[in-house]
């Protein structure tokens, strides 16, 4: 399944799934990353790693080892 | 009766602003027991009967950070009479999740949409009494910034309190979801006194908190018979209970905030635009760079050096130049009285051992004073002729003759010393250990204060968010924050701002791994030492500086990894997911008060370590048994001391790192007072037969050599660093632990280039050689080895 991490620049998608558990997971859904929340993917930081991200109307920086775990709805 | 009002907000919602309108300066800035997290309270200015805690900046109250434990522990333990909920008016939809937890707690709560100002100015249009309505809670708006309505909702939040009338949440969950936390309530919580909270409980139960299950001592029976209700909803929901409430609280935000909320069609903002370029993939760097070297170039080279030497030299030295008038001219005809008196002396050196008169050219040592390396010039008779005809027509310049000179606070005391006809003991303990001690606290703020001002406007105006974003990649490999680089860049200047500097990393581990590596990186006052270390062993090579420099590096990333996997730094895994909070203008008395409020805190909480070590070194040093007797001793009867005694019984434990004797040991130590006395130990000791540098020489192998040299970098940093070190672990078992690491890890380092490096420089293997390997191999494997504490 398509995750937030193989997501390009400029693309807005949809969560469908959160995988992973904790701390981690439970941060994520805390900043307002659930189910069926549009994500638009900002920019990647100069050194390639982590990515920002607009979500319910403020940024995010999230490491695509975490963005790994948001799972995106297919269209 | 008082009332304690607490604020409760995300981060970047402006609520420290709010905090300081309402309290002015009746503030009382201290920690959570036990814990890094800052704790303030302060009265209202309106109403000193009203108190009000300003909780951390949070963004939910799960049981994952420091933070949020600290809060809802407050919340739930302490009960305060009524909670003010901050939320940020341009990021309604985070800030109401926070809120929908707040109202199940049981107490009366206001909510301020605070920095109204900014919504209007984008055009968006919020209807708060629509708000209101849905949530159940009075809902005022405010700008902090611009003192609106800040009066209205303290009134509120009192009048609230008074009445004492628990809030109950208006939003239920999922008939499934509120069906399973029915059965929780009937199961456990019927006997908790308080039944307003009794939701908040069950639904904590029901997100299966480890720490509310511990809290309430649920027997294991009791919680596998939760575990039923919570899978079966699970089960019926197809997600997992966190994920189920966490879903239902944002989705139940986005029900009611469509009817409250009108945005102004969306263009870019004016801090999408700055961050358009200050984060751009290819000017991201070259931007990042320039800040740096400003907040360097200002707070450690110029402005922070000033700064540092006027209140070490100056306030706190025999005395300054008001405004530097005449700090160049007195500095001018300084020198040119001490090298003509150079020459002079030179002349008289020359006949005291030759026993006659130079007939020619003879040549003189010039010592720099920093290194106490000595280099020999020519004179020719001619030179000797006008320096003599100078000393003899002029006298030594005095500061005092140029411009307005302001003597030292060590002046003062000591004339009044002299005309109360003060004992030379007490003379000495209060004005080269008391004075001195409160001299090596006080020289490091002003400095520090330059640096705090740069942090604060960083950090508020919302660049420091971006400079984690920038250098996340490199730094967290090491167990670090991106934030990290800060303080090791201002580290490189001086340790004591550089540790102090780590407040601005949020998470409690990145924090502390920064604290215990800062010192790793030579600072400022080191580098005399480092000079002098190449000068006399290594015959002044290039290479010993950027050495040095390495090994500091190298030892923070070695530190890093190997630490990270030790069961030290164990625990959940911290989640990087950070906000990058809009760019706006900080205000001056927010960024000044910030400045003051971590000036002081280093004051107060450093200052009695500092002060009272380096008294204990000072006594040491110059109290000792000459022939029989227990004095005073000058400054080179250091031989004498207890401290010659201290490091003759403690220089066993440098044996095996090539410089176990008393000379060595003793220079270590001194150096704890401020690394570059080790300059000045060393040459009193060494200098009092003969050339410093030359026995010196004598004294070490170039093995030895670099090995003390790496010792002494790595070690435990100075008295005034360690406070700091205290100062911001806040935790006596991780300050001990802190500085055990610098010094264990130093002596291996030690181990390591005195025994391999043997090897290399001509010494052939030895026995000793096996143990240097040994502990090579140990680096490797703390580097390699699995990590079993994290994923």
């Amino acid at each position: 399944m398509k995750t937030l991490r193989d997501v390009s620049v400029g693309e807005t998608v949809t969560v469908a799934k959160l995988t992973g558990e904790g701390a981690v997971k439970r941060r994520i859904m805390d900043m307002g990353i659930t189910k069926g929340v549009e994500i638009y993917v900002r920019k990647i930081a100069p050194l390639g790693d982590p990515v920002e991200i607009t979500v319910r109307g403020y940024e995010l920086s999230v490491r695509k080892a975490d963005a790994e775990m948001i799972l995106l709805k297919e269209d | 009766m008082g009332i304690r009002i607490a604020l409760a907000g995300n981060p970047n919602c402006g609520k420290t602003t709010l905090f300081n309108a309402l309290t002015g300066s009746n503030q009382f800035v201290g920690n959570w027991p036990g814990v890094t997290v800052e704790y303030k309270e302060g009265k209202f200015k309106g109403d000193k009967e009203v108190t009000i805690v300003d909780l951390p900046g949070i963004y939910s109250l799960s049981p994952y950070t420091l933070e949020e434990v600290v809060s809802r522990n407050y919340l739930i333990d302490e009960k305060p009479d009524a909670i003010i909920n901050v939320i940020d008016g341009t990021n309604l939809e985070r800030n109401l999740y926070l809120t929908t937890q707040i109202v199940e707690l049981g107490i009366p709560v206001v909510i301020g949409i605070n920095m109204m100002d900014v919504v209007e100015k984008n055009g968006d249009k919020i209807n708060a009494a629509k708000l209101s309505e849905e949530i159940g809670v009075p809902v005022y708006e405010l700008s902090a910034l611009k003192n609106r309505g800040l009066k209205e909702i303290v009134d509120a939040a009192v009048k609230a309190g008074k009445e004492a009338k628990p809030q109950s949440p208006k939003h239920r969950f999922d008939g499934s979801v509120e069906h399973a936390l029915a059965h929780i309530e009937e199961l456990c919580l019927h006997n908790i006194s308080d039944e307003n909270v009794q939701r908040w409980y069950s639904i904590k139960l029901f997100e299966r908190d480890e720490k509310i299950q511990e809290k309430l001592g649920l027997s294991s029976d009791v919680i596998a018979h939760i575990e039923n209700d919570i899978a079966s909803c699970e089960k019926e929901m197809d997600d997992d209970s966190e994920s189920i409430i966490t879903g239902e609280r944002y989705n139940y935000i986005g029900t009611i905030i469509n009817g409250c909320v009108k945005k102004a069609s969306k263009g870019m903002t004016t801090s999408d635009k700055i961050d358009q370029i200050v984060t751009n993939r290819f000017l991201a760097l070259p931007i990042f760079a320039v800040v740096m070297f400003l907040v360097y170039f200002v707070s450690v080279t110029t402005v922070g050096t000033w700064a540092t030497d006027w209140a070490n030299d100056g306030v706190f030295g025999d005395g300054w130049h008001l405004f530097a008038i005449g700090s160049a001219d007195y500095a001018d005809a300084a020198d040119e009285f001490t090298a003509n008196q150079l020459i002079v002396d030179g002349y008289d050196l020359y006949v005291e051992e030759n026993g006659t008169e130079p007939t020619g050219d003879f040549e003189y040592p010039v010592e720099d004073e920093e290194t106490a390396a000595v280099e020999y010039e020519t004179a020719t008779l001619a030179d000797y002729e006008a320096a003599a005809a100078y000393v003899e027509a002029n006298e030594e310049p005095d500061p005092a003759n140029y411009g307005v000179w302001i003597p030292g606070i060590p002046v003062y005391i000591e004339a009044a010393l002299d005309a109360i006809n003060c004992n030379d003991v007490v003379k000495g303990l209060i004005l080269d250990g008391i004075v001195a001690g409160v001299g090596a606290v006080l020289g490091f703020v002003p400095q520090m204060l330059v640096l705090f001002i740069f942090l604060a406007f960083l950090e508020s105006c919302g660049y420091m968010a971006r400079v984690a974003f920038i250098m996340d990649r490199i730094f967290r490999k090491f167990g670090l924050s991106g934030k990290s680089f800060i303080p090791m860049l201002i580290g490189t200047g001086c340790g004591v701002p550089g540790i102090m500097a780590s407040r601005t990393i949020e998470n409690d581990r990145d924090r502390k791994m920064t604290i215990m590596t800062t010192t790793f990186i030579p600072c400022g006052a080191k580098l005399p030492f480092i000079a002098m270390v190449a000068g006399a062993i290594f015959g002044g090579a290039a290479w010993v500086a950027p050495a040095a420099y390495f090994l500091g590096i190298f030892a923070i990333i070695v530190s890093g990894i190997m630490l990270k996997k030790t069961k030290l730094f164990a625990g959940d895994p911290a989640p990087f997911v950070m906000e990058l909070p809009a760019y706006h203008w900080p205000t001056v008395s927010n960024v000044l008060r910030s400045m003051w409020e971590r000036g002081w805190s280093f004051i107060k909480k450093a200052g009695t370590i500092i002060l009272l070590s380096t008294i204990v070194v000072w006594f040491c040093t110059f109290f000792g048994v000459v022939d029989g007797a227990f004095t005073m001793l000058e400054e080179d009867q250091i031989d004498h001391s207890i401290l010659a005694t201290l490091g003759r019984c403690l220089a066993w434990i440098f044996i095996p790192l090539g410089f176990g004797d008393w000379e060595a040991t003793v220079a270590s130590i001194t150096g704890l007072v401020a690394k570059e006395n080790i300059v000045g130990t060393l040459a009193i000791i060494y200098g009092a037969s003969g050339d410093v540098y030359e026995t010196m020489r004598a004294a070490f192998t170039d093995a030895s050599g670099f090995a003390f040299l790496a010792f002494n970098l790595l070690c435990a940093p100075c008295f005034a660093a360690m406070g700091a070190i205290k100062r911001e672990m806040n935790n006596t078992k991780w300050f001990w632990t802190a500085i055990g690491y610098q010094c264990g890890f130093a002596w291996v380092i030690g181990l390591i280039v005195y025994q391999v490096g043997k090897v290399f420089t001509g010494e052939g293997f030895t026995f000793g050689t096996i143990f240097g390997i040994a502990a090579i191999c140990c680096l490797v494997y703390g580097l390699f080895r699995k990590d079993k504490y994290n994923k």
